[in-house]
């Protein structure tokens, strides 16, 4: 069951600060309305995972750690590994996050931080099947919230998308019908990925990156997903508004645009 | 300024009725110069005011609208009232009963209890809480017989007709006491069960050929046949 | 997918919608309900509301909370499909919700809720989509205050062909699906989402596409409202059920 959420707790003269803000083209931490926050990425702070890496997007913090194991293909893919994402929305990243089981707003992340992944195939499952149709790797990728302040799809997918990109996997062999897991470790096989851009509408300006007070004044939220091609691979609108036809062709190509940039910081931490 | 839809046209929610510099009033909503209906309903304006009467609604409370609920809980100040509306409503204690024998807190329930029918007014109601009603004036209070049917609440005014013409009609010659309430409910209290039967096949008919012309002839029409027991030749 | 007269595999032309059926006030009990038969899906939308919200913590004091279930039966699907809630039935909900809420004039009934219980009963592509659209239709049909109607639609491409109104194969074997949900008078998309692979060029003719599609359908809605609330006096002949969408 999906439920109106309460309007946050922000006050009315904040909130109509930032939109009036907005209209003028400013934001309340003074950037450009295209503009990200400071990104930082760190790779490989969980030796027990396959592969790992925390991303900070001003001071909202994603931990994902990817763990491969060897499983079963599903029925209509059996030469194919298998790719999965969780997202953990932990109590202490926000205090409005409440223990139990996952909320829309975490099923609805951890679904397009899969989608993003998935349709473009960036993990190469191809190469994750051991014994077709009976064994295969399944990447387990797992999304940990640490700090909401703001744009948790962008930093997650980022988080992701470095962590596996530094995963590594040991080398294996079948020797009669059984799997043997050898010492040398091998990079996680990957294609191309796309890189998403989350845009908000707050009051009639569209803007990039929105920090948790611009999330708590916005009315609609728009993500886009670019791959190295220039070819739009992913959209998800969330919220309560709506976009005009020309706002979202006029994201699709700001977001062209500005994947590159982060396609580039993601390339160089994770070389 | 154009008017664009027809006297008791048929408009649907987002159908543009009006342009320009008109007072939308019921159940419309203006967009710059347009205005639109918001509801499934027949489009009206009088003077440079725009409505539109839905066919389909529930119940919002208004002050000193008269009504007719259900009670559903009994507490230590008063009742809770179903008044066939999103909002629930509450009967205090003190607004129950004529002045000198209102009933004292712990005979709550020998005055009204849980499924009883009330017939009250609404003293106050507004966004933040919900509607307090009073059952003290005279012709309001618990209704002890009758039979109750639910009718869209935009009719009701059909069916009291001008100056009550049409509800009085109804009584006079079915012999029947029938209450209305603004919300919607009304009860029909008959001596005869054929004169109710006839008395509810005529509400029906009422709420839903309100729009028609004609109405108050083929009420009439019915009652002659039904209730009085004329053989016409013609309808 | 696409044969060499440029027709789909089940015979359609790219920009054609699947014949679809509109039917309002189909439940009795529900304040409002709409059924839509689009190709092979089959959904039934409810509405019930404005009512009193339960439990209590759900109020929201200046509007009407909406709450949306989007459920597939378990004998929807070639395969069966288990009961309980699925993650991808999660995501639809609210994205249906959230394509719902800015047409429907919430303020009018503070601390309140309205409830849309959507069943999808035969499911063969695009269902968030005729949800969308039925569950729209539903909602007018409960005497619920709305801006307009809203109408949905998706796009997709197969062989690299851009197509309209993907059925289950070529959503499942295509490159890209890309539905939207629009306002027309509003000129307002509120779904968009989209997953696969288009270039710019391509996602523009798409998305118009998809656009166009939605007003078709937005006309195919009005007139559906139109003909259960036909007047007995109307002397006009009711139309068939069933619209062909050419």
């Amino acid at each position: 069951m999906s439920t109106t959420p309460h309007s946050s707790e922000i006050l009315t003269l904040e909130r109509d600060h930032i939109i009036d803000l907005a209209s003028k083209g400013k934001r309340i931490d003074n950037r450009a309305p295209m503009d990200y926050r400071e990104i930082k990425i760190q790779t490989g702070i969980i030796e027990k995972a396959n592969g790992s890496a925390q991303v900070d997007i001003g001071q909202t913090k994603v931990i994902v750690g990817v763990k491969i194991e060897a499983g079963t293909p599903f029925p209509d893919t059996p030469n194919e590994g298998v790719q999965t994402v969780n997202a953990e929305f932990t109590p202490l990243a926000h205090p409005t996050f409440e223990l139990g089981p996952p909320q829309e707003n975490s099923i609805e992340l951890s679904r397009i931080v899969d989608r993003n992944l998935r349709e473009s195939k960036a993990i190469d499952l191809t190469k994750l099947s051991i014994i077709p149709g009976k064994k295969a790797f399944v990447v387990f990728i797992d999304l940990n919230m640490l700090d909401h302040y703001g744009n948790l799809i962008d930093t997650s997918t980022y988080a992701a998308l470095s962590a596996l990109l530094t995963s590594k996997m040991n080398e294996y062999e079948i020797k009669n019908d059984e799997l043997i897991i050898k010492d040398n470790r091998q990079p996680l096989p990957m294609n191309d990925y796309p890189i998403p851009v989350t845009f908000a509408k707050i009051g009639k300006t569209l803007m990039l990156d929105p920090n948790i007070q611009e999330e708590n004044a916005m009315s609609t939220r728009l993500t886009v997903g670019i791959d190295n091609e220039d070819c739009v691979c992913a959209m998800q609108k969330g919220g309560l508004g709506g976009f005009e036809p020309s706002e979202i062709e006029s994201a699709v190509e700001t977001a062209i645009q500005k994947s590159k940039e982060i396609r580039k910081l993601i390339m160089e931490a994770t070389r | 300024m154009t008017i664009l839809a027809q006297k008791k046209q048929l408009v649907i929610p987002g159908e543009l009725v009006a342009k320009g510099e008109y007072d939308p009033d019921l159940n419309v909503y203006k967009d710059g110069e347009n205005i639109y209906s918001t509801m499934i309903g027949l489009f009206e304006s009088r003077g440079s005011r725009i409505s539109v009467v839905p066919l389909k609604h529930c119940y919002f409370p208004f002050v000193d609208d008269i009504i007719i609920g259900k009670i559903t809980d009994v507490g230590m100040s008063g009742w809770s009232v179903d008044i066939n509306s999103p909002y629930s409503a509450m009967l205090p204690v003190t607004e129950f009963g004529a002045r000198q024998n209102y009933p004292r807190r712990r005979e709550t329930t020998q005055s009204l209890r849980v499924g009883d029918l009330v017939k009250a007014k609404i003293i106050a109601f507004d966004r933040s809480r919900d509607p307090l009603l009073s059952a003290r004036d005279r012709e309001l209070g618990k209704i002890t017989r009758g039979r109750m049917i639910k009718i869209t609440p935009s009719k009701i005014p059909r069916l009291i007709g001008k100056e009550g013409s049409m509800i009085n009609m109804l009584k006079k010659e079915s012999a029947c006491s029938l209450s209305v309430g603004q919300n919607g409910i009304v009860l029909v209290t008959c001596n005869s069960p054929k004169n109710e039967e006839v008395v509810v096949e005529l509400i029906k008919m009422i709420e839903h050929e309100a729009h028609t012309q004609g109405l108050t002839d083929r009420v009439s029409e019915v009652i002659n046949r039904k209730l009085r027991g004329v053989k016409t030749g013609k309808a | 997918m696409i044969d060499d007269k440029g027709l789909r595999s089940d015979g359609r032309r790219p920009d054609e919608l699947r014949s679809i059926k509109l039917q309002v006030g189909v439940l009795h009990n529900a304040d409002g309900s709409a059924y839509i038969e689009q190709g092979k899906n089959k959904i039934i939308a409810g509405v019930y509301g404005p009512r009193e919200i339960h439990p209590k913590h759900l109020i929201i004091s200046d509007r009407a909370a909406i709450r949306c279930r989007y459920r597939m039966a378990p004998f929807s699907t070639d395969e069966r499909k288990h009961p309980a809630p699925s993650r991808r039935e999660v995501e639809i909900s609210k994205v249906i919700r959230e394509a719902l809420e800015p047409s429907v004039l919430s303020e009018y009934y503070p601390r309140t809720v309205i409830d849309i219980f959507i069943e999808a009963l035969q499911c063969d592509g695009g269902t968030r989509c005729a949800s969308i659209v039925a569950a729209s239709l539903a909602l007018a049909d409960a005497g619920i205050p709305l801006k307009e109607l809203v109408s949905s639609c998706s796009v997709g491409k197969v062989k690299g062909h851009v197509i309209v109104d993907l059925y289950d194969l070529e959503d499942k074997y295509g490159e890209a699906d890309l539905p939207i949900a629009l306002m027309p008078n509003h000129n307002l998309v509120t779904l968009i989402q989209m997953d696969g692979k288009l270039s710019k060029e391509e996602f523009d003719k798409a998305f118009n596409m998809a656009l166009e599609g939605c007003r078709k359908i937005r006309n195919l809605q009005n007139d559906a409202l139109k003909r259960k609330y036909k007047l007995e006096s109307d002397t006009e002949k009711s139309k068939d059920s069933k619209e062909e969408v050419k």
